[in-house]
């Protein structure tokens, strides 16, 4: 059986809640990272709430809703990154997002090759039908990069974000399972 | 001049108000025991709700709505008798974006075609555009919603994105479509 939780550069992994909190405060810093990932206002959290964030999580134990990873290159074993899948049971969709906060790992494949295990994880572990997420216009590095995993673009919503003073577009894409499963096909061949 | 004479919360046939904690729950848990109903108002499994479970679930409401800072909630009344008829609600609001998204429901089939939707849709838009001063509007539907879709055409929203098989009902998968407005469309539709 494949690994669910390995791939070609990164692996998933759960990580302390203290180790994510040291790396996540410092990503919050870098707001080109910030811009390019999220459509609201940047904030700077301490530590201590971050660690909060994930104790409660430990906490609460697993919700059957939510699935949060964090990213970790194999050559290095550094944590590069951090990805969530939200996931709907009822109509079996799952919403994904992903952020690489180490810049040295960017444009390089790290973010595909994770997207990658999602997309496995979605399908044949949780029994998704469909995967979806939301991005910036002006993101097109991680555009090519979904599209590499599988996903097609479904349409934009207009000028549903506003950053220095001009309007931009969030892109919607989605992933069905047939489609998935086609790919897989098509990558053994 | 600012057109401040306008009511926000009147219009021909409705008005909008605020939950009255005596009458509504049982109007309401009527109108949860009617899966279509259910069905075209929400995503989440429909399911009968007792007057008593409608009552509690105002009160998170209106919890949430002072917590969240972002949901705008009313109640859609007959101006003739103060009878209620549906909701409408503003939710989802990105303050520093200027985006929402919206929501109208008539919960009687008695009281569907006959223009209190589109009347309350109107004045949500309205509220929306001039009075929490949002740039753009969307609206998510159900690909078999076809009353709904008839009236955001109706007011001028354009259909921006389709999310293929996005929901499992009646043992198939349905596209969910995102539909968009923009101030100034709504502007120049609210002039003509």
């Amino acid at each position: 059986m494949k690994d669910l939780f390995r791939g070609e550069l990164v692996r998933l992994t759960s990580e302390e809640p203290e180790l994510r909190a040291k790396h996540e405060a410092r990503w919050q810093r870098d707001t080109e990272f910030h811009r390019l990932a999220d459509a609201d206002p940047a904030e700077l959290n301490s530590e201590k709430k971050i660690r909060g964030w994930g104790e409660k999580f430990a906490e609460d134990g697993f919700k059957p809703g939510r699935y949060p990873f964090s990213i970790r290159a194999l050559a290095d074993d550094k944590l590069i990154g951090f990805m969530g899948l939200w996931v709907d049971l009822i109509h079996s969709e799952a919403w994904v997002g992903i952020g690489i906060g180490e810049r040295e790992y960017w444009g390089k494949g790290y973010g595909t090759d994770a997207m990658k295990l999602c997309l496995q994880f979605a399908f044949m572990e949780l029994g998704m039908q469909r995967v979806s997420l939301g991005l910036h216009e002006y993101n097109t590095r991680a555009l090519k990069s979904y599209e590499k995993a599988g996903f097609k673009l479904e349409g934009h919503t207009r000028q549903d974000v506003l950053r220095e003073g001009k309007r931009t577009n969030t892109l919607w894409m989605g992933v069905l399972r047939d489609e998935w499963l086609q790919l897989q096909n098509g990558e053994r061949q | 001049m600012f057109d401040i004479a306008t009511q926000l919360f009147e219009s021909q046939d409705i008005h909008f108000g605020p939950i009255d904690y005596e009458k509504d729950p049982e109007v309401e848990s009527k109108w949860t025991h009617n899966a279509e109903f259910m069905r075209l108002y929400d995503f989440e499994p429909a399911r009968p709700m007792s007057a008593a479970i409608v009552k509690k679930q105002y009160e998170k409401l209106e919890k949430k709505i002072d917590e969240d800072k972002n949901l705008y909630h009313f109640m859609i009344r007959a101006k003739a008798d103060d009878r209620l008829i549906g909701k409408a609600v503003i939710q989802r609001i990105e303050w520093a974006n200027g985006n929402c998204s919206v929501r109208v429901g008539v919960g009687s089939a008695d009281d569907r075609r006959k223009g209190y939707g589109t009347q309350a849709l109107k004045m949500l838009l309205r509220f929306a555009f001039a009075e929490l001063n949002m740039f753009r509007v969307s609206a998510n539907v159900a690909e078999y919603s076809e009353g709904a879709i008839a009236l955001l055409k109706k007011l001028g929203f354009t259909e921006e994105v389709r999310r293929r098989q996005s929901l499992e009902r009646e043992g198939r998968r349905w596209d969910l479509l995102v539909f968009g407005l923009l101030k100034d469309e709504w502007a120049n539709q609210a002039k003509a």
